[in-house]
């Protein structure tokens, strides 16, 4: 999709980061489970209801009590290896994992922030299901931190230990199925202030504070292990927060389009405007029309209305044409709406006249509609198939979405989408629902506890970059990457015990994986000790720089093989002096024409045929030597 | 309430926090060593230390901020008070059937303060039609507060007054009562009422919640909706226990007072009925009834209350190595009887056997129940059994150590005269022993 260039200053977009990365500890934060999820079928099952806690003002969350009264319930699964009953929320809460604490503390002085003297743990409201408890047990570790991105110092507002949340493996109906492996796994969250201001800065704010976690060298590692969260707003629209984003190449996407979406749905609000339409205009009305699609080809509404459900309208004056408008990629006011239906009313979709007809429904179907709502031209209409209360809470749903876009941009928290568009996901929520977790006493920080974390401190990444260019002479192109690449500290291990020549060993750990894995080789499959070994066998000259990466790609196949083996299966062993000195020989007699006519200028071509015959089983250098001895003692 | 006013702190802090003036629920600032923190003031754990004040973060998360020599504390604004706004009230069915609630503590239903992070109990009948809407649709519901306890402080003169109250409920014609009550000892309170009141023309339920009420998981709605449906139309009149019959939210389990224990510290269904199966079970409310064997539900019966209870009575668990003087001690102190919570089929050690003919001597009244849990004592079996026996001390069948023990608490509450007592014992009152062993699997045990 081709977007005009958005002037970000213009606009005021602010965007505040939350980054979530679970820990690598022995045990969970609550509980003596091991932090690990499984694939196999759930040995235990059980089935709850979570009902919304009434505050002492006598309030309820909206959503959360709708969801209740809908009778949501959920089927939460667990094995034993991976829960216990404080996963279950069927025994309380174990002293919190001081592991995590202590990994939190390190990162958090890593970002120059300020232990809290005493940590309170907190129940954070959470009523989807994703929290067996029906809260989120969470704490502050540290307060008022900061990173430098670029030139630029960005503020941490807080440093925050957590629990994961159970994993969703279904929907039907009002079942929602939970896993519980992931539950309580501790996470540390990372929460920048609202200064970012373009997508771009977003993405490498988001880079830095990752590279800053895996410093610490104990987090997590793999698609899953890391969640952004977003706050983005802009002049005139609203703040949206948008939750999960796993992939941090996406994050500045997920923001441009995010501004797209705000800039056009004000654009919207101010036809509508124009338009003369108030959001009082939009009345609460829904025409029952299953007449009209009695005999309609349309297979949803057919099974619906064999179903003996009904089909329900609802006028939306002036509204022709803004459904279709496109706000993201493939996201039009109609998806807006469709997605409040599907959350409020549990239907599967909604229909609008903006895109009809289609899906098997007439012309004079849209037609004998528009004439059984009585609209005019310039009206739209949103019609649903389902029950009969479904129906009414989906339509519901759509006329306050109809009635906020004439306003603008409506508060919520929304979801992202792989490619980086979002979706509804509820109301934002009032002011937080903490208070406080009473099973867990506050936890005293003390200054000597702080000293012993401080003096052990690991290496900030820009201080890292600079050591690994200092001290084993990289260029900063491949010192940069190396970072990058996660295998620094297996670059140095390999350096130490190898004695193989630094950049050789970076450009290997960078450029020659990378390669491998654009050729589509699994990469990820070689272990790190195969990695030492492959080198320790380079250092004794049992196998050639120039088999390295054959090599690698038969150990990405064969787990706990060693690089030897893959020499021998590959006829990749060395030679030695005495066979490559034979087979120089012979090449060079083979071409006796060729060196009579050229003398030492042959080399070139020599060479290139030698090192054809004996890719990966020797070294060049040795090659060119061994050449140049013998086109000297020959011409 | 100036308890609530500064709640939890004590010494230097408390000093800090009266000389500024602020109390919970204000905004204060501190600010030491270059920082300032500021928030909400929040009540101190009473087992929290007299160095650090706990303050709610615009965030929403607290803290607690260690007051050092340099620490300035300031108060910013005063507080607002929630004013707390109750929903309407649902309307009232007069078709439906009336249910009196009796709160004993444990709470079953709460609000959450979330400025100040209190929990504060909803216990009036306006309270629980709020919290649990789903009330309205089974009974007319009134409720009152008899004590605010632990369930652990309770003691039988509470269960007298328990009893009357219940009482008085029945006499004003309800079709049901539900007694709110801490789970650690509910199991004996039930039994209790079992044996004080007899003929009971409604059914009396037991009910409370093994997680919080403040959580959104807590099974204390479950339970409670289960209880009131069970007092409204359950066709038994008996006093009966009903809690969680698995970890699901999915069937509440009946269990007759004089049969039920609580078997785990945490879990949701911690009750269960021991040698029997529980009374009924109710789903998707719905009650089914599990036995025939059950006192009918007929409000024309006159109820027969006997309040009265004796504290002199004693339970010894048995153990390896135990000191037989322990035994002695009882007797010295004028105790009327002792439940002796033996091995096995019913045994102790032969080094017990004077103490234990010594008080029976003495006119104590020496019973045998098992520590096993489940079974039947039988005496007969081994040489230990018999002798015991021969010493005079009296087999309790299948009957739970704790119930035998309450069961006689009761009985000397009646009478004080040793054969009148050990007729009584050997009279099933409640259903509280059985003459059969069936063979069944554990009650629902699939979540
Ligand atoms: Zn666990």
């Amino acid at each position: 999709m081709t977007t005009e260039k958005v002037d970000y200053t213009r606009i005021g977009l602010k965007v505040g980061l939350e980054v979530h990365q679970q820990l690598e500890t022995a045990t969970k934060l609550f509980c003596a489970c091991r932090p690990e999820l499984f694939k196999e079928e759930p040995q235990i099952t059980f089935l709850r209801r979570l009902r919304p806690t009434q505050s002492e003002l006598g309030q309820i969350d909206p959503a959360a009590y709708f969801e209740f009264q809908k009778g949501v319930k959920i089927l939460y699964e667990a094995n034993t290896q991976t829960a216990c009953l404080v996963e279950m929320d069927e025994e309380p809460p174990h002293p919190l994992n001081m592991e995590a604490v202590e990994i939190a503390l390190t990162a958090a002085l890593m970002m120059n922030a300020t232990p809290v003297d005493e940590i309170h743990v907190m129940r954070k409201t959470v009523i989807d299901g994703s929290n067996t408890t029906g809260f989120q047990r969470t704490c502050v570790i540290a307060l008022n931190g900061t990173i430098k991105v670029d030139e630029k110092t960005v503020p941490i507002q807080h440093v925050s230990l957590e629990e994961d949340a159970a994993r969703k493996t279904g929907e039907e109906d009002t079942l929602i199925r939970y896993r519980i492996d992931r539950l309580g796994i501790p996470l540390i969250e990372i929460a920048t202030a609202p200064v970012i201001k373009t997508p771009k800065e977003a993405g490498e704010v988001a880079l830095a504070i990752g590279k800053i976690l895996r410093a610490t060298g104990r987090v997590k590692r793999g698609l899953g292990t890391i969640r952004q969260d977003l706050n983005i707003s802009i002049i005139c629209g609203a703040l949206t927060e948008i939750k999960g984003v796993q992939e941090l190449e996406l994050i500045p996407l997920v923001v441009e389009y995010e501004v797209q979406r705000q800039l056009n749905l004000i654009k919207i609000s101010e036809e509508l405007a124009k338009a003369g339409i108030r959001p009082e205009n939009l009345k609460e009305e829904f025409f029952d029309v299953t007449e009209v699609f009695q005999q309609t080809k349309c297979k949803v509404i057919q099974k619906a209305i064999n179903k003996n459900q009904k089909v329900l309208a609802l006028k939306l004056p002036k509204f022709k044409g803004f459904l279709k408008r496109e706000l993201m990629p493939n996201i039009r006011l109609g998806t807006e709406m469709a997605d409040r239906a599907k959350f409020w009313g549990r239907v599967g979709g909604i229909f609008h006249t903006d895109e009809l007809p289609a899906y098997g429904i007439t012309a004079q179907e849209v037609e004998a509609l528009r004439k059984a709502v009585r609209v005019q031209e310039q009206d739209a209409v949103v019609f649903v198939a389902d029950t009969m209360e479904n129906a009414t809470d989906a339509l519901k749903a759509v006329l306050e979405r109809a009635r906020e876009a004439i306003k603008g941009v409506p508060e919520e928290t929304r979801a992202a989408n792989p490619d980086g568009t979002t979706r509804y996901m509820r109301p934002r929520p009032g002011a937080a629902r903490m208070y406080p977790e009473t099973d867990i006493p506050p936890i005293q920080i003390t200054q000597k506890h702080l000293e012993k974390i401080r003096t052990h401190l690991p290496e900030l990444p820009e201080q890292k970059l600079k050591r690994l260019m200092h001290e084993y002479a990289l260029n900063q192109k491949l010192a940069k990457q190396l970072m990058n690449s996660e295998h620094a500290e297996l670059f140095e291990t390999i350096v130490k015990e190898s004695k193989v020549s630094p950049t050789t060993v970076a450009a290997f750990l960078t450029e020659t994986l990378k390669a491998l894995k654009r050729d589509g080789i699994q990469t990820e499959k070689i272990s790190q000790n195969q990695i030492r070994e492959l080198f320790k066998a380079l250092a004794t000259g049992e196998i050639a720089k120039e088999a390295l990466q054959d090599i690698a790609a038969w150990l990405s196949k064969h787990e706990g093989k060693t690089p030897k083996e893959a020499a021998e299966s590959l006829g990749l062993k060395t030679l030695s002096k005495e066979e490559l000195e034979k087979i120089v020989e012979e090449i060079i007699t083979q071409n006796k024409d060729l060196v009579k006519k050229s003398g030492v200028k042959a080399f070139g071509p020599i060479m290139g045929m030698v090192m054809r015959e004996v890719r990966g089983r020797a070294n060049a250098e040795l090659v060119g030597e061994l050449i140049k001895k013998k086109l000297a003692e020959k011409v | 309430m100036s308890a609530e006013k500064f709640s939890g702190y004590k010494g230097e802090v408390l000093e800090v926090v009266r000389r500024v003036d602020v109390e919970i629920g204000d905004l204060i600032r501190i600010t030491k060593g270059g920082q300032v923190f500021e928030g909400i003031l929040i009540p101190r754990s009473e087992y929290g230390d007299d160095k650090h004040i706990v303050i709610k973060l615009r965030s929403g998360y607290n803290i607690g901020v260690r007051l050092t020599p340099d620490a300035k504390v300031e108060k910013v604004g005063k507080g607002e008070k929630p004013a707390f706004v109750a929903p309407p009230l649902p309307e009232q069915n007069p078709a439906l059937p009336k249910v009196s609630i009796i709160s004993t503590g444990g709470t079953i239903a709460s609000r959450v303060d979330y400025r100040t992070g209190a929990v504060r109990p909803a216990l009036t009948a306006s309270d629980l039609y709020s919290v649990v809407p789903e009330l309205a649709d089974i009974a007319r519901i009134d409720a009152q507060i008899l004590f605010s306890l632990y369930s652990e402080n309770i003691t039988p003169a509470h269960w007298t007054k328990m009893a009357k109250t219940v009482a008085e409920k029945i006499e004003e014609g309800v079709d049901g009562v539900v007694i709110a009550h801490g789970t650690d000892t509910m199991g004996y309170s039930a039994a209790a009422l079992s044996f004080a009141l007899q003929n009971l023309p409604v059914p009396v339920v037991f009910v409370g919640s093994q997680r919080s009420a403040d959580r959104p998981s807590s099974d204390a709605a479950t339970n409670l909706t289960g209880a009131v449906l069970a007092a409204a139309k359950a066709p038994f009149a008996e006093v009966a226990v009903a809690m969680h019959a698995t970890v699901s939210d999915k069937a509440i389990a009946v269990h007759r007072g004089t049969r039920v224990r609580k078997c785990h510290t945490s879990r949701r269904d911690a009750f269960k009925t021991i040698n029997a199966q529980p009374i009924a079970k109710i789903e998707e409310n719905h009650i089914v009834m599990l036995t025939d064997d059950y006192k009918k539900r007929d409000p024309s019966q006159k109820l027969t209350v006997k309040p009265n209870f004796s504290e002199e009575v004693a339970l010894i668990k048995f153990y390896p190595g135990m000191n037989p003087a322990v035994i002695d001690w009882y007797v010295d102190n004028g105790y009327k009887a002792i439940v002796l919570e033996g091995t096995g089929l019913g045994h102790v050690a032969n080094s017990l056997f004077q103490p234990i003919k010594r008080a029976v001597d003495n006119g104590v009244l020496v019973a045998m129940a098992s520590q096993c849990i489940w079974g039947r004592v039988n005496m007969s079996v081994y040489d230990t059994g018999r002798d015991l026996l021969a010493l005079g001390v009296i087999p309790l069948e299948d009957m739970l150590a704790e119930t035998a023990t309450v069961k006689l608490i009761w009985i000397f509450g009646q009478t004080s005269n040793a054969e009148e007592a050990k007729k009584l014992l050997k009279t099933n009152i409640a259903g509280e022993f059985s003459e059969r062993s069936i063979y069944g699997e554990e009650e629902t045990s699939k979540p």
